[in-house]
Formats: structure tokens, sequence, C-alpha cells
């Protein structure tokens, strides 16, 4: 028997601006395994994109093959989609966006769709700075194909299967910051108190945010013998607490002086990150690199906004593309006829 | 805040909203499902052991469980509990052979039971199969109290009291009937090993005003006018009437006299209608009927020509709160209204009396006239003698009527075996079983069905209004009551939790439909209610807390207030932390310690 979800919700739900309640955000129901750190992102995200009123038609969802890759269905039911092929949504993102500068674009991978198959797209989108939200639901396995090693899974943690990985993992977040990834950050689906601030700020930022989210596989990673397990995690992690604080909105925490690093945004927003897990400026790619490592090498994870750039310039500012978006160009905007062409040729004899 | 006991029978009672209400707490859900099930007799029988009288109270009981019932606090209206306990009645089967059997040997005991009404029968139904003699007197042609004497046939078919009342009297109850007993004395003064006192609340209030004596052969006092018309004394009366009061006798004497030949029928009351005391379904039958509302106006005098009622006088006022928040009824300063009527019905309360009972028997009566009783035994300060229903503690209605009663028997058979009737009192019966049968799959259908509550249909007006034999509400049929059936959230399948087995991996926290379910760092009780994903104001709904879990030292917090009972939470759960178990709450009855 299947089951759906009772139409009824708690009468005393709040509505955000505009005047939209949490359901209006909702997907279909979920077909992920019970428990699947995948479905507490999607949560994440919908909480997020309600708290920040944004209009579900205005955002695009992209994915490519796997577990991760399924979960857009199952958040933001109103908002556009498009599943891709399997480590391919780079470049279905890219293209969208250069067609539809207008939207918000959140791409939804996993470790398998990011670091194996599609790691090639994967760096070129970082290195052009596509204005979008990339999020890698990290479960250090292949869930969909029944639990095989991916290229972030540590050396020595072992699955379901019982034999330990043999391969040196792929770390997103360092190869994102070698890349020169304008937003970096690390989370953990357990955690939604730092991952909702992380998704806001994220979809905030202009140019291309990367939150690599572990995000544990309960049917086959989420063993005693796993570094991706919820326990594991939890016992673990050095988490930085963050707070995003809207345009126009008062700052109510209130940390004691010297402890808390405010950074602001491009439209008056800002990023408060409480500083206990790691001391580094957030504009320092070298220190986010060196916190990363360092925490590694300690048997540690650090999680929390890892680095931002001060001016990310993405891709539309670079190419210097009009404001408008290219796809509500009329044909004559568009193509400019013969006669110009003949005038570009001209000049070119 | 606490981790929650749920070991405690009381914790998980109070989240089956409609049985913790209900006087009598009759297991709802149960009989709802066996309802669904199309298992109409085992359906009534449920509700046989815990009420009495499911066809009479599936007609017209005041249904306390309704208000409280979850599905109004998640969408417009409750579950149409009271009319889907008579769908099993209308339905059932031959229930004899299931009705429990007499001893033949008797126990050496026996019981004097004054006055046949709701709670007197009770007590017989709880005896007499402990092996009870059992005496009954009752000054009435025959039993059933009021249900008889003032619960309209167009409400309570005299066939429906019937049944039920003679399931109990052929037991084998010795009644007596057409006697009125005027002096407990010389009751007691037969060997009674106990006395059950179940004489209602007899007297109805009069209204002392001018004219009140001169014109007194067209006034009435309700209850005695609703008995004669019952009793067949009185056929008629007068076209134009006036009814004083705004309760459900008020509306009872306003239906009835459309029915004998009043054609403008009002009802004349002092408060405003939202205060009026009759429930909203009277009311609202009142005035499909036709029967126009006069409030704010307070009676000053009758009218009368010749010692002829002509008409009333009337003060208009208006509801003033004060200072204190006091509630004040204020002259508007119109001056009197005049309303000419032929006939005025009284119907503005009763009063218990008990002239019969001596006050020298060492049976003690408070300063307001009522005798000092025991909330929880139901005995008075005479250790033999036992009250309940209205005369225990004033009119109320059936169903608390028969749940004292039930009280009452566990102590007069407690009493009868030299027991003490507080200290040797027994508990509920409770059963909490997993409800899970597989993936996906639970023993109680948890699919939430979201549609509104059916209407129960009605006789057609105009032929209900010529004949007051005939019955206005036709009742679910069985397709209506299945599907009123479906929209019952079964609360007593309880969300159980087990923080051991819990990996917080937040899948229930997200699944749930409701927003109930809540991961955070204890506090107190109060600030863990503003915190919670919806904030949690119902004060009168618990909140689920567990111990400190393992990964994280939060703990898992539930508010039942909305709850859906849905099993989704537990669907979701990768660990079967959350289960989905039936709760099962039986009060004991009378027998079940003193067996043998
Ligand atoms: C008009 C009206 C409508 C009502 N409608 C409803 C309704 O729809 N639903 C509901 O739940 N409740 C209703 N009630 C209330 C309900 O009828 C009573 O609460 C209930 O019957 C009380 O039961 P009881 O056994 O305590 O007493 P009663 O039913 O009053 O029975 C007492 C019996 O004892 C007899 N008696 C009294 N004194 C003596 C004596 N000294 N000797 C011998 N016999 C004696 C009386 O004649 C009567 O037969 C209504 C009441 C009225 C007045
Ligand atoms: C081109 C191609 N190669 C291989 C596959 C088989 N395949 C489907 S999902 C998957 C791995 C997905 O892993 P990941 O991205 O980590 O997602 P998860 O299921 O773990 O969330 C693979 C290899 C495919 N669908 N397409
Ligand atoms: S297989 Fe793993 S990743 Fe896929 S849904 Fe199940 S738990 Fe999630
Ligand atoms: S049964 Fe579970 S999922 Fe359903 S409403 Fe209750 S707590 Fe929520
Ligand atoms: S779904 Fe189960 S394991 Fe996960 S948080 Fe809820 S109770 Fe705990
Ligand atoms: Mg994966």
């Amino acid at each position: 028997m299947s089951y759906s979800k009772p139409k009824f919700r708690h009468p005393d739900l709040p509505k955000n601006e505009l005047g939209l309640s949490k359901t209006d955000y909702e997907g279909a129901i979920s077909t992920l395994c019970a428990g699947c750190g995948h479905d507490s992102i999607s949560a994440a995200i919908l909480n997020a994109c309600f708290e920040m009123s944004i209009e579900p038609h205005r955002v695009a969802k992209l994915s490519g093959i796997g577990c991760s890759s399924k979960s857009p269905a199952y958040f933001l039911g109103k908002s556009h989609g498009f599943n891709s092929v399997h480590g391919r949504m780079p470049s279905v993102a890219t293209g969208a966006n250069l067609a539809n500068r207008d939207l918000i674009y959140i791409g939804i991978s996993g470790d398998g769709d990011t670091a194996s198959i599609g790691v090639g797209q994967f760096m070129h989108v970082v290195r052009r700075n596509l204005d979008m939200l990339y999020m890698v639901e990290n479960n250090g396995c292949y869930g969909l194909t029944k639990g095989q090693d991916s290229a972030t899974s540590d050396l020595g943690s072992a699955t379901k299967k019982g034999r330990p990985n043999m391969y040196e993992p792929i770390d997103l977040v360092a190869l994102a910051l070698r890349l020169g990834a304008t937003f970096v950050a690390r989370s953990f689906s357990g955690d939604k108190k730092q991952l909702e601030p992380l998704i806001k700020a994220a979809i905030t930022h202009k140019g291309f945010a990367l939150i690599d989210v572990i995000s544990p596989c309960v049917t086959f990673n989420n063993t005693a013998t796993s570094t991706k397990g919820y326990e594991y995690i939890r016992s673990h992690a050095d988490n930085m607490e963050v707070d995003f604080v809207p345009m126009r909105e008062e700052i109510c925490t209130s940390y004691k002086a010297g402890t808390t690093q405010q950074v602001c945004m491009h439209d008056g927003s800002s990023v408060h990150l409480h500083k206990t897990a790691a001391d580094f400026d957030i504009h320092d790619r070298q220190a986010a690199m060196e916190a990363v490592y360092d925490h590694k090498k300690e048997g540690r994870i650090l999680t929390g906004l890892l680095y931002m750039a001060h001016d990310s310039e993405d891709l539309h500012k670079v190419l210097d593309t009009v404001p408008k978006p290219l796809n509500a160009l009329r044909e004559d905007e568009l193509c400019p006829g013969s006669r110009f062409l003949n005038s570009i040729n001209e000049g070119l004899r | 805040m606490k981790a929650t006991d749920i070991n405690n029978p009381e914790y998980f009672h109070k989240v089956v909203d409609c049985q913790y209400g209900c006087p009598a707490h009759t297991p709802v859900p149960e009989y709802i499902r066996l309802i669904a099930a199309k298992q109409y007799t085992d359906a009534y029988m449920v509700n046989w052991e815990s009420n009495v009288f499911p066809g009479i109270l599936g007609r017209t009981c005041d249904r306390p469980c309704e208000p409280v019932c979850r599905r109004g606090r998640v969408e417009e209206k409750p579950v149409a509990i009271c009319r889907l306990k008579r769908v099993a009645a209308d339905n059932k089967d031959d229930v004899t052979e299931r009705l429990p059997k007499i001893p033949t040997r008797k126990n050496g005991k026996k019981v004097a039971l004054i006055g046949g009404g709701p709670a007197s029968l009770t007590v017989a139904r709880d005896l007499m199969p402990l092996g009870y003699s059992i005496d009954l007197y009752d000054d009435q042609a025959k039993a059933g109290g009021m249900m008889r004497s003032q619960i309209p046939s167009f409400r309570l078919p005299p066939e429906v009291l019937d049944e039920e009342v003679n399931y109990i009297l052929d037991m084998g109850v010795n009644a007596t009937f057409n006697t009125y007993v005027d002096s407990l004395k010389s009751v007691l003064d037969k060997d009674y090993d106990a006395v059950f006192i179940g004489t209602g609340a007899p007297s109805g209030k009069n209204l002392d005003i001018p004219g009140r004596n001169e014109a007194t052969a067209n006034i009435h006092v309700g209850i005695e006018w609703l008995a004669s018309v019952a009793f067949e004394h009185t056929g008629s009366i007068g076209k134009r009437v006036l009814v004083l009061g705004g309760g459900n006798t008020a509306m009872d004497c306003c239906r009835t006299a459309k029915r004998l030949g009043g054609e403008d029928v009002k009802i004349v009351v002092r408060s405003e209608f939202e205060k009026m005391k009759a429930s909203p379904w009277e009311k609202e039958d009142a005035m499909a009927e036709y029967v126009e509302f006069l409030n704010c106006h307070v009676p000053q005098e009758f009218v009368h020509e010749e010692g002829k009622l002509v008409g009333m006088r009337f003060e208009k006022v208006e509801v003033v709160y004060d200072e204190q928040g006091r509630r004040n009824l204020v002259p508007t300063g119109e001056g009197p209204i005049y309303l000419e009527c032929d006939d005025v019905l009284i119907a503005i309360g009763q009063d218990n009396t008990f002239p019969w009972i001596e006050r020298d028997i060492g049976l003690e009566f408070n300063r307001r006239g009522m005798p000092v009783v025991d909330k929880v035994s139901f005995q008075s300060s005479c250790q033999r003698v036992f009250f309940g229903g209205d005369a225990a503690f004033g009119p109320e209605n059936i169903i608390t009527a028969v749940a004292q009663a039930q009280q009452a028997a566990i102590s007069i058979d407690l009493f009868c075996h030299g027991k003490d009737v507080i200290q040797d009192r027994p508990g509920p019966g409770v059963t909490l079983t997993s409800q899970k049968m597989g993936v996906h799959e639970w023993s109680y259908d948890n699919q939430i069905s979201n549609d509104g509550r059916v209407h129960v249909p009605h006789a057609d007006k105009e032929k209900a209004l010529s004949d007051r034999k005939v019955e206005v509400e036709l009742g679910f049929d069985i397709e209506l009551g299945f599907k009123e059936a479906e929209r019952c959230l079964n609360c007593d399948a309880q969300t159980v939790f087990t923080g051991e087995k819990c990996i917080e991996c937040d899948a229930c926290v997200d699944i749930c439909p409701t927003d109930c379910i809540n991961f955070l760092m204890n506090g107190s009780e109060k600030e863990l209610r503003q915190q919670l994903r919806a904030p949690a104001n119902n004060r009168d709904q618990d909140l689920y807390a567990s111990g400190k879990l393992k990964q994280t030292s939060r703990i898992m917090i539930k508010d039942e207030n909305v709850c859906l009972h849905c099993g989704l939470c537990a669907e979701r759960c990768p660990t079967g932390a959350w289960d989905m178990q039936k709760f099962l709450y039986n009060v004991t009855k009378a027998g079940q310690t003193c067996a043998g």
C-alpha cells in the first residue's frame, strides 16, 4: 500500500510576506528511504524559501541523476524543474541561466553526480561563477545504485558492504576553493539551524555558491565504520554557528564582542558567523583552505560558511550581457539583421 | 521539562479527546472503526458496555465528546460521534445472546433502587450479573425516568427506549411501578444491604411574578407539561404560545407546542442568543421548525382578563460588562414590551427536592438542601445509601447519570463485600499494542478523509410537525455512516516514542503534516511551548517529552494538540523509534475486583 500526506495543516501556521504558508512550498511526498538525509535538506530548502518569501515560480530546480537528484520533486512543487543527465546538471544550469537571468537557480546534485561522473562539468561551472546555489547532497556513496563508494568517500571508510574504501577522496570544498569559487560552505543535513541560514545566504549571493552538505544514506552508508553516518558526523564536526539577517531586519542575536564576524551581502542583508569552531577571515581564501585542511588532519570536519568573495562578478557580468533576460528579447533585438552584419563584416575587411 | 511518563494511563487517555470527554469514557474510536468495518453489533456492544443506552444516547446524548473532538481543531466540525452511535444501534443484529448471563444462584445481597431513570437502571445493569437481588421503585407506570416523561417522542421513539430499558428489567429486576416512596427510613428499615437513590431532579422552577396565580389555567411548568403530553393527559395547546427559558427543556417545550396546535410559538429568554444554555443543535432544530427567538427580554407580568391569560409584559435589557468583567443585564429603558398569547410554558430550570427523606436518619444535607455525597464513591453520609444521576449533584444529562451510577455500583459492590469504597477502588484497565503490520501497512486505516461533517437527513417537515410521534432525525444510512466514520482520526492509535532508537535524522519532523514534532534543547515547559515549530498555545493539550537523546543531548517534544494520528512519523522513521500503538482504556466495572 502506498501512502499520501493528509491535507490538514496546523491551524496556527504563520504566513510569509507573500501571504503564503509552508504548504505552498511543499512538493510530492518523498519516495526516498525513510530517514535519508536528502529529505532533511529538501525541508531546509523549503523553509529557507518560505522565510525569504520567494515566489515559487521564480525558482528553477536543476539536478542530475541519483537519489539526491530525485529530491527536487519533493519540495517547491510549484517551481520550475529540470531533472537532467548524470553529471550534466551544470551545463543545463548554465544554459538556463544564460537564457533567463531573472530566475533563482538551485542545483541539486550528489557526490557521485558531482565528484565522480560530473567532476569535469562541476569544475567549469565553478570557474565561470554562474549565479546559482549548487548543493551537493554528499553521502559518500551512490545511493541510487545500491551504495557503491563514491569519489568523496574517505580513505578507509566502509559502507554496509563492509569493504574499506581504497582511494583518496575528493574534497569538493577544497576543490571549489582552489578553482576560485566565490561562496563556499559545508554543512550537515541533521543541522537545519546552520543549514537554513547558509541556504539563504547562498541564494542571496551573486555568483556561484557551493554548499557541500553531508547527508547520510541510512540504507547503505550509516554504519559504525562509515565517516558519513549520523553518529560519526555528530561526534566529529566542529560547527560554526551561522545567522542570516535579511535586509531591513533588526539584528536580534547578540554575541560577545570579538566573537562574531558580520559579513555584508550585496543587497544589504548580512551573515553573522559565530567563531567558535574556527577563527579566520571569511574573505581570506588561503585561510579557508588551511582551516579545512587543518581540521581534516585532526580527524575533524569543519562546517559553516568557509569563504565568501568580497566582490563577486557572476557570469553575466563577465560576459557583459544585457540586463533583460535573453529569452525575453524580441527577435529584432536578438538579431539586428543583415545591415549590422554587413557593417561588422566591413569593419573586419 | 520532565520526560513524559507514558506508563501513567491518564497520559494517553487524555490524547483520546472524545473518550476523555465522555463521562462514561466510551472507547469512541474503537466503535467508530467497527462501524466503518460494518460490524454494527460489535460496535453496539462496545457502547452498551460503556454507556448502557446506545440507541437512546445515539439520538439524545448531550455529547460532551464532540466539542472536544480533535477533528474540530484541525477543521470546522468534529466527528458526528453521537449519530454514529445510532448507526450501530439501528443496524445491529439481535444482541440478547451477548448480554451478560444472570446467575440463578444469587449472592445473597439485596439492593433497593429508588427511581427508575437511567441512573438506577445502570446500577441494576451492573449489579444483576453479579448475583444481586434488586428491588426498584418508581412512581411512573414504566421505567426510564425523564427519558420517558420528558424527552419527546419526535427525538426518542418509545420503542427504542423500551428495548434498552427492557434489556435491564429482563435481567430479573423486581420493579414496583406507580409507587412513590415517601419515606427513606421505611426503606432502610427493610433488610437491604444498600440503597441507591436515583430520583432525579423532579421539580420544575416556578416564575412568581404578578398574574401567576390568577392566570394559572394557561400557565404551565415545562417539565410537568411535557410529562403530561408524554403520558397523553394533554393533547393540545393554544395557537399563540410563549416559552420562557433558553435551555434544552425550553427547546423541547416549543417544538412539542408546535405539534399540539401552537402556530405562533416564541422562545422568550433573558439572556442573549449566544449565552442561551441550549445545545447549538437543539437551537438549530427549533429554528428550523419556525420557532421565533426573542432574546434579552425579562418577564414582568402575566396579563389576564377576568382570570383568562391574554398576554405577557417584558422589559427589554442589554448585556453590559462591568469593570470586574461581570455580566449584567441592564434595562434599555425603552418601556415594557407586550406580547399576546394563549398559553405560557415556564422552562427556567429544575430543582432537587427530597421531601421524602427524613432529616433525622443520619443522612446529611448541605445548606442548599442537597445531600452530602462523595464525588468519587457516590456514598452519602449514611454508609448504606448511595446517590447517582440528577439526584446526586443536580440536573445534568443521561450520560452523566450513567457514568455516576457505574461508579456508585462499584461502591455498592465494594461496600457489600466489606471493602473500602475509596481505597479498594480499581483503576482502569489499559492495553497498548503496536499496529504495525508491514511496510506502509497498519492495522488501522491511517489515511485521513478530507470530507466535511455529514448532515443527518430529516423527515419531511410538514409530516413531522403534524404528529408529535414522528421522529425528526432519520439517522445516517449505512453509506453516510461509513463516510462519517471515515472522518475519525483514530486518536487512540498513539504515537509512542522510544528515544534509545532515535538517530535524530529529522525525518519525522519533516513529514509531520501538522508540525507536531520537534527536537530542542530542554527548557521549561513554558519556554518550550513558544519554541516549537508551531507555538503550542492550547494549554489544555499536553506536550509529550522524551529524555535526553544520545547524539545531540536534545529532547524530542511533541505537541499533542493537532496530531492527526496519521502514522507518517512512524512510517518515515528509519529505526522504529516512533510506533503507532493502539491504546485501549476501559473503565473498570463493578465486580471486576470483588469477583468470587
Ligand atoms: C425536557 C427535558 C429534556 C431532556 N433532554 C435530554 C436529552 O436530550 N439528553 C440528555 O442526555 N438528557 C436530557 N435531559 C436530562 C435527563 O433526562 C436527565 O438528566 C436524566 O434522565 C437523569 O436521570 P436520573 O436517573 O438521575 O433521573 P430521572 O430520569 O429523573 O429519573 C428519576 C425517576 O425517579 C422517579 N422518582 C422521583 N422521586 C421518586 C420517589 N420518591 N419515589 C419513586 N420514584 C421517584 C421519577 O418519577 C423518575 O421516574 C432532559 C431533561 C428534560 C427535563
Ligand atoms: C551516464 C550514467 N552513468 C551511470 C548511471 C547509473 N547511476 C545512477 S545514479 C548513480 C550514482 C548516483 O550517486 P550520487 O550522485 O551520489 O547520488 P545518491 O543516490 O547517492 O544521492 C549512477 C552511477 C546513470 N544513471 N547514468
Ligand atoms: S538509498 Fe540512500 S541516498 Fe538513496 S534514498 Fe535511500 S538512504 Fe537516501
Ligand atoms: S501521527 Fe505523527 S506524523 Fe501524523 S500528525 Fe501525528 S505526529 Fe505528525
Ligand atoms: S524519524 Fe525516527 S530516527 Fe529520525 S528523528 Fe524521527 S524518531 Fe528519530
Ligand atoms: Mg551519493
